[in-house]
């Protein structure tokens, strides 16, 4: 009885716990997975807060379809984008004039989607090579590239992909190499400094270029389009806001070449807070004395604690409530035991990654599709040992409940499930220990918790930021166990000890 | 009270009971005799419902014993098993109220009758909180038969209820129950493979060999009437160990 009062108990506390935020007027900014967009999401959250408009930045959430995907359907009401991106990617290159604005502006409005004017910067892909290794083969431009068949390329995954990336410039140039490896951008930087690598794609406002001694190939034939920075915006957005939609035009033409190398500088290399970063542009470029909003170290900390705890108490306890009931029907029906742990069997293998792309689509960003993907992973475990624990009761002490005349609901309560107790109170721990650490990928999709200061570390190549993230993780499942030793001393029966 | 007509049962194609026909009479004790895997704890439970016949009707108190009947007719029916069937997961007093518990019976009610039980089965009263595991084997088939009489039924069916104990505590057991059946004035079915048990306890015995039945009647009638020659040899056999010990020294 005990065990399924603290199961009713933890429900609903975390029932209560995981209420939807009230709906608040909030303008929120997003920003793509890499540092530069990070800070121009920073840039703008803090001008419109600074004029008294209430703005959330949910940072560095992914790649370009999934902020685009996360626009259309409202998730967000602004991102900083970049014109090329929005001709190849967005667009799909149909437009007949790459270069002409206004296309590009009517092209989006027929989605519902706005664009700023540019910000003042141009940030367009370039090819990149050590400026050593390119003196020694002689190579200044892309078309050099043609000469050198057995040069080492590796591209950052999205570039890969892109319509505008890899394929497109190979075909353009009529480039030979073969040998090309997707990988993280930031580690492609250092691969061409230990030499691993020969060329790679970079961005011209790259913080590295400069202090890595990293060389842009010219693009003589003219392959890669404007990539002028903006503002895309919701069209709903500039008629409910008028008021921040006019704020963020003080934007136009404000972010010189410089300043945003100088910015991209400072948070990669002086290890600045993208917020401090943003709010000393603002009060120099535009005399804004915009307040960043620092965390220390303990805030942030304990922020991302209650994600994480919110994360894994909400998926666990759903789970719980799921896989229990569902145990106990594969253990009164053979057949349906086979499917059903087979269904989960397979869940279990699909990797974390996968599943969380998989639940943009459905589930949009932020703690929900996180949650659900930890739910369907705590499943199998707690099924699993559901089913074990109840087959596990032997056959005459369900034959003396029978014959006792309880009812087999009854029988079920009072005999079976605290027979049982012990098998899935440890399917329930496995699921929590799983998910703690399955969690942290929860920060991908914009669902906080301890993978965020991990990201942010693998971001900008900081050890500390990402064992603030992971030591925590690391303590929080023993934590847990600690937990479950607990718990298992006081919901399994005396006379089962 | 208790009746079985033409009952057939097979498991797996092999059958255990062939065309079982016998009246069990109200208020007496009837012992079930025959070697083992001949039907006998078969033939209990079909009484209470546990399993349902192939073929042919059991009746109990004048019911008709089938999927709907059976819940309410168990709750009529006390049954003890060899290695008493205790829930280990709770005490001795909880295995006794369960079902009372289940069945809405007050606190002083119940505690009342765990009270007399606990006299008539002479077990201590401080043991009543203690745990199946922590019960020695007299003690824990003392308690079962608490939990099958905690209801007051009308019917017991005990299946080997005393065969894995020790012979003292066996001895101990027989004496007592003996008595607590003739006080209690209740109609007993006991399972057992021992002559000289059901010969201790029976009003009448029915012996079974190969899911039939060999003869009904007294121990008296066994002994000097057998029906046929297997139960001559059987009655032999089980007497001749005893009388050739008893024998042999002088």
């Amino acid at each position: 009885m005990k065990f399924w009062r603290a199961l009713l108990l933890s429900l609903s506390l975390f029932c209560c716990a995981y209420r939807a935020p009230a709906d608040a007027p909030v303008v929120v900014v997003g920003s793509k997975q890499f540092t530069e967009s990070v800070i121009l999401g920073e840039v703008a959250t803090q001008l419109l807060r600074s004029n008294g408009i209430e703005a959330r930045h949910n940072g560095q959430l992914g790649g370009t379809q999934f902020l685009w995907q996360a626009l259309l359907s409202g998730e967000i009401d602004l991102y900083p984008e970049y014109t090329g991106t929005v001709v190849e990617e967005i667009l799909d290159g149909a437009l007949q004039d790459k270069g002409d604005l206004g296309a590009v502006c009517r092209a989006l409005a027929a989605r519902g989607v706005l664009m700023s004017k540019p910000l003042g910067f141009d940030n367009r892909y370039a090819l990149g090579m050590h400026v050593a290794r390119a003196k020694e083969l002689g190579i200044g431009a892309i078309s050099d590239l043609r000469g050198h068949p057995q040069l080492k390329f590796g591209f950052s995954n999205e570039f890969m992909d892109r319509a505008d990336g890899w394929r497109g410039l190979q075909r353009h140039y009529g480039l030979p190499q073969q040998e090309v490896a997707g990988l993280d951008h930031d580690l492609a930087y250092r691969g061409l400094v230990s030499g691993s690598l020969d060329v790679t794609d970079l961005y011209t406002t790259d913080a590295e270029m400069q202090s890595r001694q990293i060389q842009a190939l010219e693009d003589d034939q003219a392959y890669f389009p404007d990539y002028h920075a903006v503002f895309l915006y919701r069209a709903d957005f500039a008629k409910r806001r008028p008021d921040a939609q006019q704020l963020l035009q003080r934007l136009e033409g404000a972010i010189r070449q410089e300043s945003m190398i100088a910015m991209n500088a400072q948070a990669k290399f002086d290890k600045m807070p993208e917020a401090q970063v943003a709010a000393d542009f603002l009060r120099r470029a535009l005399g804004i004395a915009a307040e960043p909003r620092l965390q220390s170290l303990g805030a942030s900390l304990w922020r991302h604690t209650t994600e994480h705890l919110l994360l894994v108490g909400v998926s666990l306890t759903a789970a719980v409530c799921t896989a229990i009931p569902l145990g106990i029907v594969c253990a009164h029906t053979r057949r349906l035991a086979q499917v059903t742990l087979g269904i989960a069997g397979i869940v279990q293998t699909i990797p974390a990654l996968a599943l969380l792309v998989f639940m943009i689509p459905l589930l949009g960003i932020g703690g929900l599709p996180a949650a659900v993907a930890l739910f369907l992973y705590s499943l199998l475990p707690i099924v699993r040992n559901t089913y074990a624990g109840l087959q596990d009761v032997s056959q005459s002490l369900i034959e003396s409940a029978d014959a006792l005349g309880l009812t087999p609901w009854a029988r079920l309560r009072l005999v079976e499930l605290p027979l049982a107790a012990r098998a899935i109170l440890a399917g329930i721990k496995t699921a929590a220990v799983i998910n703690v650490g399955t969690a942290t990928l929860g920060a991908l999709v914009g669902a906080g918790g301890y993978g965020q200061p991990i990201l942010t570390g693998i971001r900008l190549n900081d050890t500390g930021l990402i064992l603030q993230g992971a030591v925590p993780a690391a303590l929080l499942a023993l934590l847990i166990q600690a937990l479950f030793e607990i718990a298992e001393r006081r919901l399994i029966p005396r006379g089962l000890r | 009270m208790l009746e079985l007509s033409k009952v057939t049962k097979a498991y797996a194609g092999s059958a255990v009971l062939r065309s079982v026909d016998l009246r069990v009479p109200t208020g007496q004790t009837t012992v079930i005799i025959g070697p083992s895997g001949c039907g006998k704890s078969t033939l209990l439970r079909l009484i209470n419902g546990l399993i349902l016949p192939d073929e042919g009707i059991v009746r109990c108190m004048g019911v008709t014993v089938g999927i709907a009947t059976a819940l309410a007719l168990r709750r009529r029916i006390g049954y003890v098993i060899q290695d008493g069937g205790l829930f280990p997961h709770l005490s001795a007093r909880r295995n006794i109220t369960l079902m009372a518990g289940q069945l809405g019976w007050a606190l002083a009610r119940s505690e009342a009758r765990v009270k007399q039980l606990a006299e008539l089965t002479h077990f201590p009263t401080a043991a009543l909180d203690r745990y199946p595991s922590q019960l020695s084997g007299g003690q824990r088939q003392r308690v079962a038969l608490m939990r099958a009489l905690m209801l007051d039924p009308e019917v017991l069916l005990l299946d080997e209820p005393l065969g894995a104990l020790d012979p003292l505590v066996r001895y101990e057991l027989q004496t007592e129950l003996k008595a607590l059946f003739d006080a209690l004035d209740k109609t007993v079915v006991m399972v057992t493979h021992d002559l000289a048990e059901a010969g201790h306890f029976a009003d009448e015995i029915v012996l079974m060999r190969e899911g039939a039945i060999e003869q009904q009647g007294t121990m008296t009638a066994l002994l000097e009437a057998p029906r046929t020659p297997y139960v001559e040899r059987f009655v032999r056999a089980q007497r001749g160990l005893v009388d050739s010990f008893v024998k042999s020294p002088g």
